[in-house]
């Protein structure tokens, strides 16, 4: 699985409005929405969820990124969003260190292995040194298509 | 002078794979041991220790995974670790909030 095939590049935002995690993850799904890639369902109602997903357990896994995710029964595909923030939000990282890279995923309710096919596919990428500088120095989208190409094309 | 090794072959039971929040509860408890440790699914091999590259395995249900740990506490790891999978993560912090819990 690619990168560009489960990110809605058009719904990239490059330089998050918002520090405040919550509002950050509101922000990314009405892009998403707005794109018409929240398969139906009000980006809202989907904000709600990964919030609340997120206050059970963070997704901030270190390095500055972080994934936070909801699986939902209106979703039939897998689709992530990316957003970064040059000032970095708080995530309650395991590291404790702020966030710069946000990849925000939905994912089917009825099939787990699509979703950790997902999540496979974007840590594989996130583990990569140069990826994740990229993304963080990334100035407007275009660049963000970039990165997210390049790693594609790298393969591993 | 050879450190311990242990190793043993684990299959993920609960429905839902080793997704992000049992794969953090595994690397929670990998933690607590100074063993090194590691985990191979086919292929791939990862540092137990990484949540990063724990997440990678993309170890769905029924998938075998090899747990192998060198180190003084290895013994103790892999029977902690080898216990955490065989009860599908059950009673770790967060676990099955709002889910089914597997029969």
């Amino acid at each position: 699985m690619k990168l560009a095939d489960i990110v809605c590049l058009d719904a990239i935002v490059a330089q998050l409005a918002s520090g405040e995690r919550d509002k950050v993850i509101e922000e990314l799904l009405l892009s998403l929405g707005k794109h018409k890639k929240t398969q139906g369902v009000d980006p809202k109602t989907l904000a709600r969820a990964v919030i609340k997903r997120e206050n059970e357990a963070s997704t901030g896994i270190g390095k500055g990124v972080a994934v936070p995710h909801v699986k939902h029964e209106a979703i039939t595909k897998p689709v992530a969003v990316v957003g970064c923030s040059q000032e970095g939000i708080d995530f309650s990282s395991l590291d404790k260190q702020p966030v710069y890279t946000v990849f925000l995923l939905l994912s089917p309710l009825s099939n787990p292995d699509k979703h950790l096919q997902a999540m496979e596919t974007i840590f594989k990428n996130l583990q990569k040194d140069d990826f994740r500088r990229f993304l963080r120095q990334a100035q407007n989208r275009q660049e963000i298509i970039e990165a997210i190409r390049d790693a594609d094309e790298d393969g591993n | 002078m050879t450190r311990p090794t242990h190793e043993i072959e684990v299959e993920i039971r609960n429905p839902e794979g080793l997704h992000m929040r049992p794969a953090m509860q595994f690397v929670d408890l990998a933690n607590t041991f100074n063993s090194d440790i590691s985990v191979s699914h086919r292929d791939v091999t990862v540092d137990a220790k990484s949540i990063m590259q724990m997440t990678m395995l993309a170890a769905t249900c029924g998938s075998r995974l090899r747990i192998h740990a060198v180190g003084a506490d290895a013994g103790r790891a892999i029977e902690a670790l080898q216990q955490l999978v065989e009860n599908k993560f059950a009673g770790g912090s967060g676990a099955a909030v709002g889910e089914k819990k597997g029969s």
